[in-house]
């Protein structure tokens, strides 16, 4: 198979509008004989459902939450880019571009980054004419704050929540929609397969999480936009029904699997507490402007933080990068505080902990002006820790937060199955080997509101307008499929549980495929990933019925997915014999343990070919061309 | 449906009515205090007695009752109607509930204050406004006219306790009814402004207790004073 | 036990929880038993290790809606020792920690309880009424694309502050679950006086409340009456004064709309 990523011909700046200009488009009087299946409703979903409808298209949008408003694009905190340099500090789109390319450590598609970049300024236009309350000056215009891995101040934000407010603003457009008929609302609804007709996505299969009722939607083209895979770690800032499964479907129906291995590890999170605990919160990148970050200098101090004299700390970022200090990149800091806590100095209880320490400030600043700057971020960490972050340090510790790679797309996005489309972080293509801060939303937005309803036109323009039945043998087959899987996991009546299974899974990514990974270690966890995986088939309990709302049914369902990717992770990260952005080969590092990257050899993304159950996965390569950036080793000393 | 039907039978529109209609029985509140405040005149009664004859018998003040009356009828019937509603939307109640903490008695207790009130309404409106212009009290003369001695009735009767209790139950539940009936009303009419929200809330609770502590002074007057003291 | 906080010791707990197999049947108190609950857990991580319990007896779990575990997306609910949310104030289930019970406590879990919310399955109920009234009017008819540019329309801080306040409602119904009356004014207050407040909004602001109120009254959810509950147990802290904006909005509309 070549992978062939469609990018248009032309300069970088022009890319974009020559190919929305060639584009096929629909006639909009025929755009109502064509149907558009939008899994998920969070930024990417939702805008492009929303957009979609507008345009003319019959939508049918699907979520697994009891509103469309619940997707977690609402957890989002910091902020969102966008080019528009209205701080006069010298940002424009190919300032934005750089950034996010140098950001992702070189291993993203030009032309796909520079599209983001552009349209990033139309994002804000948008939102703040659907209501988006972001933060404003006193003049009444809009407030930028600055972001990690850039020089300007280009995000604009809304409190700690922009993410709920970007979501709302597009789930008011998709209500709309709904209101005028034009699009359809399955809220607890789950995919459980695509079907494809003549070698196109022509529909899936979904389960109704309350009746249990297995359906078959027919359609045109079908819309991934379903997040990403975190939850493989078990435990991760994903909300706790975000799941793999659509994506991970049709990537065995075909579709390619592009980067597994890139995944995002953000270095604040509140520590891990005990074995039940189910989740894990970030705590906003922020903190880290005014917070120091350390650990006891000797091995096995248990003393209160505050009885440890200053003598015996080890500020270990701003001992070992002089120059940016505790505000290095989020791989850097997560990855040293990993280093500490293997060195046997971490804290806490559980010693997965290293201190974040605001005494300074507040003896600088006094206590109003820090509690004006991070009070929210403060009661938050007293309502989970009980401890108060004024008169002791807060504890820290990296958590797993998203993941880069995903769907294989081209320009269109369009994965490797015709009329299968993926958009958000379902799909691989823009943030390369690590996310900047406030890239995410910006991206999931871009990809609903402004690309894939060109692009879509372009597909559908070119098939005939008639539609596939449900009553279709493809139909018929992949439902009948899903029901044997079904069955086949309610007829188990083992003994594990399915968390049980998920919490072992979680350990192993975690200890093998996680911060920091060698060869040895995940040849060792893909033997072990497969031997889970195979008692899992043998051994899990699921009590219940099909035809009920059953929770431990959707888990295993989910997680029997998260089984097979955890592998196909593992083998990317053996495959990548280099360490870039989030992903960290031990054998790979500078003398003084940073990431070192092997231009030569791997500047390509790695998409990977479901064979088979059990069968290796083939490796198919899409060559990175940079044309317009000097690869460069990054450096934060 | 009209959008006038359509307005008021919507759940704002049957509120926006209470409230304002409750807000005019405020009003009527203000008026009937200061007049019976002539009751502590000390004039044996005159000045009570003549201006229960203009109450009763100029003919303002009589097509104002029939508004009063009106009043009185909407606000009791679209709460009603409200109340019933609202208790309807809860099917299965709580098995275990503590609405204590995290609001008011009184603003839960509408629907019972307004009962009891309506109770106490009844038993006051039969002994004084039905013997007033239906019965045939006694006359007296005050400056050469002859006028029925309402006066007389007032004190015998808060000279028994069990009717001064009535009295005073009925004030009580009145004042509760005003606490959050009086801001709550400018609320429901949307009239909120954080520079003057704060002093229509400290008037409210200044009229609930004024105006019932008012009308509960006259049973203790004349009960304490001819009762309790002699 | 987590950080450097010496006093946490495992408690035992008593669960009473509302149990119905789904929309049709009747439902019932269950009693259960909980042991070694560490005080660092959340509500629902307390839930989950029932869950597992009664998974391992070969009994159904109980279903509860949940998602972020972060206090955002508004999935959970639960209404816990009388209260929306539980005890503590300004917090969602999945922020409230078991530190704040004590061993041996009883605790009662029931889901919220009004008409438009019928109960699905033991503690999840159906809130999509709560969506049909945002499908009402909860919008800004703006088609994607052609819109001015984001500056073009400058917005007085204080306002787009109090928008912004109004914006947080994390559409749980915590509201309508306290409320002595079953109403969700609150919730339908905060999406109007938002959108009424914002210029971009002042279009549409009269159809908007009409058709919102309209809706909302069809679902069948209760009149305000102004008692405080739904402002109070609010996770997010939405204020009652949403609540007479949204009645200067209904009551500025109905008399002044073209709509007959």
């Amino acid at each position: 198979m070549i992978l062939d990523s469609k990018i248009p011909d032309g300069p970088l700046a022009e890319k974009w509008d020559r190919h929305k200009f060639n584009v096929k488009l629909v006639n909009p009087a025929n755009k109502r004989k064509y149907d558009i299946i939008v899994v998920g409703t969070g930024l990417a979903g939702a805008s492009a459902a929303a957009t979609l409808a507008e345009l003319g298209y019959n939508v049918k949008a699907f979520c697994y939450q009891d509103s469309p408003r619940r997707a977690h694009s609402i957890a989002a905190q910091g902020g969102i880019n966008a080019a528009k340099n209205y701080q006069n500090d010298g940002d424009s789109v190919f300032r934005l571009f750089y950034d996010t390319i140098k950001g992702g450590d070189y291993r993203a598609r030009e032309a796909n980054v520079y599209r983001l970049a552009q349209v990033s300024v139309n994002i804000i236009d948008q939102c703040v004419a659907q209501g988006v309350p972001f933060a404003r000056e006193y003049g009444g215009l809009l407030a930028n704050r600055s972001f990690g891995g850039a020089q300007v101040s280009r995000t604009f934000y809304a409190r700690g929540q922009t993410g709920q407010q970007l979501l709302l603003g597009a789930y008011s457009a998709l209500n709309r929609q709904i209101a005028y008929g034009k699009v359809k609302m399955y809220p607890r609804t789950e995919m459980l397969d695509l079907v494809m007709v003549d070698g196109k996505a022509r529909g899936i299969i979904t389960r109704h999480l309350v009746t249990g009722k297995i359906e078959s939607h027919s359609a045109h083209a079908v819309i991934l936009a379903t997040g990403g895979y975190g939850n493989v770690f078990y435990l991760s800032t994903n909300a706790m029904g975000s799941n793999a499964t659509a994506a991970w479907r049709a990537h065995k129906k075909g579709a390619l699997f592009a980067n597994p291995c890139f995944t995002q590890i953000h270095p604040t999170c509140i520590p891990v507490s005990g074995g039940y605990q189910s989740k894990l919160t970030l705590m906003s990148e922020s903190l880290r402007n005014d917070g120091r970050v350390w650990v006891p200098k000797a091995v096995g101090d248990n003393r209160n933080p505050n009885d440890i004299p200053e003598d015996e700390r080890d500020y270990f970022l701003e001992r070992k990068y002089p120059s940016f200090g505790n505000l290095v990149p989020r791989d850097v800091a997560s990855r040293n505080a990993k280093l500490a806590c293997d060195e046997g100095r971490g804290v806490g209880t559980t010693k997965l902990a290293v201190y974040l320490d605001f005494a300074d400030v507040i003896k600088r600043d006094g206590v109003n002006t820090v509690s004006q700057k991070y009070g929210n971020l403060f009661e938050m960490y007293e309502k989970i820790t009980g401890e108060n972050p004024y008169t002791q340090p807060m504890r820290i510790y990296p958590a797993v937060h998203y993941t880069m790679g995903g769907l294989w797309v081209d320009y269109n996005l369009m994965t490797t199955i015709p009329g299968l489309y993926a958009t958000g972080e379902c799909n691989f293509s823009d943030h390369g080997a690590n996310r900047l801060g406030a890239s995410a939303l910006m991206q999931g937005l871009a990809d609903g509101y402004f690309v894939i309803p060109y692009t879509i036109g372009d597909y559908l323009a070119q098939m005939p307008a008639a539609r596939v039945e449900t009553t279709h043998p493809a139909f018929k087959e992949a439902e009948t499929a899903v029901r044997a899987d079904v069955d086949r996991l309610l007829n188990i009546n083992g003994s594990r549980t399915v968390d049980d299974f998920h919490k072992a899974l979680g350990h192993i990514m975690w200890d093998y495929c996680g911060m920091a990974r060698n060869a040895e270690g995940l040849q060792f966890a893909k033997q072990e990933i497969r031997k889970l995986r195979e008692e899992f088939w043998k051994d899990v309990k699921i009590v219940g019925v099909n035809e009920e709302l059953n929770v431990t049914l959707e888990k295993a369902a989910r997680v029997a997915d998260f089984l097979e990717l955890g592998e196909l992770m593992v083998d990317d990260a053996l495959n990548r014999n280099e360490s870039c952005g989030g992903h960290f080969r031990e054998e790979y590092q500078t003398p003084e343990n940073e990431a070192l990257r092997d231009d030569e050899n791997y500047t390509y993304v790695a998409a990977w070919e479901y064979t088979g159950a059990n069968q290796p996965a083939v490796l198919h390569k899409e060559e990175l061309k940079f044309e317009n950036v000097k690869l460069t080793q990054r450096s934060y000393k | 449906m009209s959008w006038f039907s359509k307005t008021f039978s919507s759940s704002i529109g049957r509120k926006l009515l209470v409230a304002v209609t409750g807000l005019f029985l405020c009003s009527f509140l203000v008026v009937h205090l200061v007049g019976n405040l002539q009751l502590f005149k000390g004039d044996g009664g005159a000045s009570f007695n003549i201006y229960s004859h203009f109450m009763a018998t100029n003919p303002i003040i009589r097509t104002m009752e029939i508004v009063l009356a009106l009043g009185f009828i909407f606000h009791i019937y679209e709460a009603v109607v409200l109340t019933r509603r609202n208790k309807s939307v809860r099917p299965v109640a709580y098995a275990y509930n503590r609405p204590q903490d995290n609001s008011n008695w009184s603003s839960r207790n509408m629907g019972l204050l307004g009962t009891v009130i309506l109770v106490f309404l009844i038993i006051h409106l039969y002994n004084f406004f039905w013997r007033a212009r239906f019965g045939e009290p006694n006359m007296i003369p005050i400056e050469g006219t002859e006028y029925d001695d309402l006066y007389s009735v007032v004190v015998q009767s808060f000279h028994l306790w069990w009717y001064v209790l009535i009295y005073v139950l009925g004030q009580i539940a009145l004042g509760y009814h005003l606490y959050h009936g009086f801001s709550s009303a400018f609320h429901t009419l949307g009239l909120n402004h954080k520079k003057y929200t704060p002093a229509i809330q400290k008037f409210g609770a200044f009229f609930s207790i004024v105006v019932p502590a008012g009308f509960a002074a006259m049973p203790l007057y004349f009960f304490i004073k001819d009762v309790v003291l002699s | 036990m987590a950080g450097n906080n010496p006093n946490s010791k495992p408690m035992n707990l008593t669960l009473k929880i509302w149990r119905q197999k789904n929309f049709q049947s009747a439902g019932k108190m269950e009693t259960y038993q909980v042991k070694d609950i560490s005080p660092e857990m959340s509500f629902l991580e307390m839930m989950d290790v029932l869950n597992e319990d009664l998974l391992r007896q070969g009994i159904d779990p109980v279903a509860f809606d949940h998602d972020c575990r972060e206090g955002i997306c508004g999935m959970c609910s639960l209404y816990i020792n009388g209260r929306a949310h539980g005890p503590e104030r300004g917090t969602t289930t999945c922020q409230l920690h078991m530190r704040k019970f004590n061993d041996g406590d009883t605790i009662t879990i029931e889901p919220w309880r009004a008409g438009p919310f019928p109960v699905l399955k033991d503690l999840c109920v159906d809130r999509s009424a709560m969506d049909r009234i945002q499908q009402a009017g909860g919008y800004i008819s703006v088609n994607t694309g052609g819109v001015p540019d984001a500056n073009e329309i400058p917005i007085p801080k204080a306002i787009a502050d109090k928008a912004f306040d109004a914006a947080t409602c994390i559409q749980c119904g915590a509201c309508v679950a306290a409320c002595k009356n079953g109403s969700a004014m609150l919730f339908v207050s905060a999406k109007v006086s938002q959108l009424a407040m914002l210029p971009q909004g002042k279009v549409e602001r009269k159809t908007r409340v009409e058709n919102m109120v309209a809706q909302m009254d069809k679902e069948g959810f209760g009149a305000c009456t102004n008692i405080g509950s739904c402002a109070a147990e609010c996770p997010v802290g939405i204020s009652l004064e949403n609540i007479a904006m949204l009645n200067r909005e209904y009551i500025n509309a109905t008399f002044t709309s073209e709509n007959v």
